[in-house]
């Protein structure tokens, strides 16, 4: 193993590190903004040109707060969960490519941190170990909101895990790999979200679910629970919570344009302005995506619990596992 | 090959320090000035009364379990959709039939009352 390869690693997980964090800071400002103005409202723009600096002066208030510890909490899970929590939000975009290759002083730079042979697999995997952060949560601030809080997001998250997961296994039926990049280059000629369309619904419904979000955002419903599992938490152990979950909507974003909406390719062919037209499309899909998650949060009305449960294990699942038969059976029937 | 997680082991890394560093930012330079009522559970301006963690509905370990069943079932499909073009119609037929006796389990809960919620 070389050591120029080792160092390539660091400076692309650096990279991904930071764009994830800034790119966190600016969707809270595009959210708000967005919000504001289907709420005929105009919104944060105040802190610089646009409110562009909101996101600095939120970071620099949320540094100099006190942070609360309830008494009979225990403390060192209380103070880990945060922890565990932003971590899978941090690495899960490691599998996603972003382009094909570019080349940097001389030296070809593959476009993506990990090409794994079981990329989807990992996917999967890593967004199951966000539960514990939230579990923990919930369970450490010995708080009768919190607990409650944390139960109903672990609830919610595993029950849709399932039809997410099948419904993730469309794009790799069609593709015949769980490699993110075989994946992507597959939809060449075809996005995945037109003979996978159910299960981008799902896909769709369930990223939600997922990730606490409108209109199933129940774990933190704020009318009667607070704040949920984190309704103990302030200060920078606050906002690590609130970091998890917005890079955790970055990422659902990018990860469905990469296995229903073509990822990389298309509108500008991927090798052009030396391979760097590949990130410009991913990033514009990602961006498109996540307008389409904060408009859904300005529309639609908060489920209620049982109506949620239900429609993740009677609806959900049953469609998602039935898409997963009929495709494979119209692939081996028919040939594809 | 192994080989292909050590990016992931590069980035792990760098996030636990994020994670870390967050944590540590705010305990330096956040002010500490606690209190009784400060530190008492929030519950909406209430004097909190009873234990913080209570016993949990029977429902949530329901879910549990049957995640588990039906999770491994997604892992079991997963392989299948990688080869399932080689394996063709045997591996399909074998797949579906996996599948319908897993889906009887499924309605059999379906049918007790477990995916109710009330």
């Amino acid at each position: 193993m070389e050591v120029s390869l080792w160092i390539e690693w660091v400076i692309k997980s650096l990279f991904i590190i930071l764009l994830l964090t800034g790119g966190f800071a600016y969707t809270t400002l595009y959210e708000r903004r967005v919000l504001a103005r289907m709420q005929v409202r105009i919104g944060p723009n105040r802190a610089g040109p646009f409110g562009l600096l909101q996101p600095v002066a939120d970071g620099i208030k949320l540094i100099f707060k006190e942070e609360l510890i309830p008494e009979k909490a225990d403390k060192l899970i209380f103070i880990l969960a945060p922890v565990i929590t932003v971590i899978p939000a941090l690495i899960i975009t490691a599998v996603v490519p972003w382009g094909e290759s570019v080349w940097v002083f001389g030296r070809e730079i593959k476009l993506y941190l990990a090409d794994l042979d079981v990329g989807v697999l990992y996917l999967m995997a890593v967004t199951s170990i966000s539960v514990y952060g939230i579990t923990l949560a919930g369970w450490s601030s010995n708080n009768k909101y919190a607990t409650l809080g944390g139960l109903r997001a672990t609830a919610q998250m595993i029950s849709y895990e399932l039809a997410m997961g099948f419904a993730m296994l469309g794009p790799v039926l069609m593709a015949g790999s769980m490699r993110m990049i075989d994946i992507v280059n597959a939809q060449r000629s075809m996005w995945f979200i037109l003979p996978q369309a159910i299960a981008f619904l799902i896909y769709l419904a369930t990223s939600l679910a997922e990730i606490n979000r409108a209109p199933f955002d129940m774990p933190e419903a704020e009318q009667e629970l607070t704040a949920g599992y984190h309704t103990e938490y302030s200060g920078m152990k606050f906002a690590l919570f609130f970091m998890a979950e917005y890079i955790k909507m970055i990422a659902i974003s990018m990860i469905g344009s990469s296995l229903f909406l073509g990822g990389y390719h298309w509108p500008l062919p991927a090798h052009w302005l030396g391979g760097f037209a590949g990130p410009i499309n991913l990033f514009g899909k990602t961006v498109i995506w996540m307008f389409f998650i904060i408009w859904v949060r300005a529309t639609l009305p908060r489920i209620r619990y049982d109506k949620l449960m239900q429609l993740g294990w009677k609806v959900l699942f049953p469609l998602a596992l039935l898409n997963v038969a009929v495709t494979a059976a119209v692939i081996v029937l028919v040939g594809g | 090959m192994a080989s292909q997680f050590f990016p992931i082991l590069v980035i792990l890394a760098l996030a636990l320090f994020v994670g870390f560093f967050v944590v540590v930012l705010g305990t330096i330079f956040g002010p500490r000035r606690p209190t009784a009522r400060k530190s008492s559970p929030y519950e909406s301006g209430m004097v909190p009364y009873g234990p913080g963690t209570r016993r949990m509905s029977v429902r949530y370990y329901l879910v549990g379990v049957l995640f588990i069943l039906f999770d491994i079932e997604v892992v079991f499909v997963l392989p299948w959709a990688v080869v399932f073009r080689e394996l063709g119609m045997p591996g399909l037929v074998l797949m579906i039939v996996f599948l319908v006796v897993l889906e009887v389990a499924f309605v059999y809960a379906w049918k007790k009352g477990a995916l109710e919620w009330e």
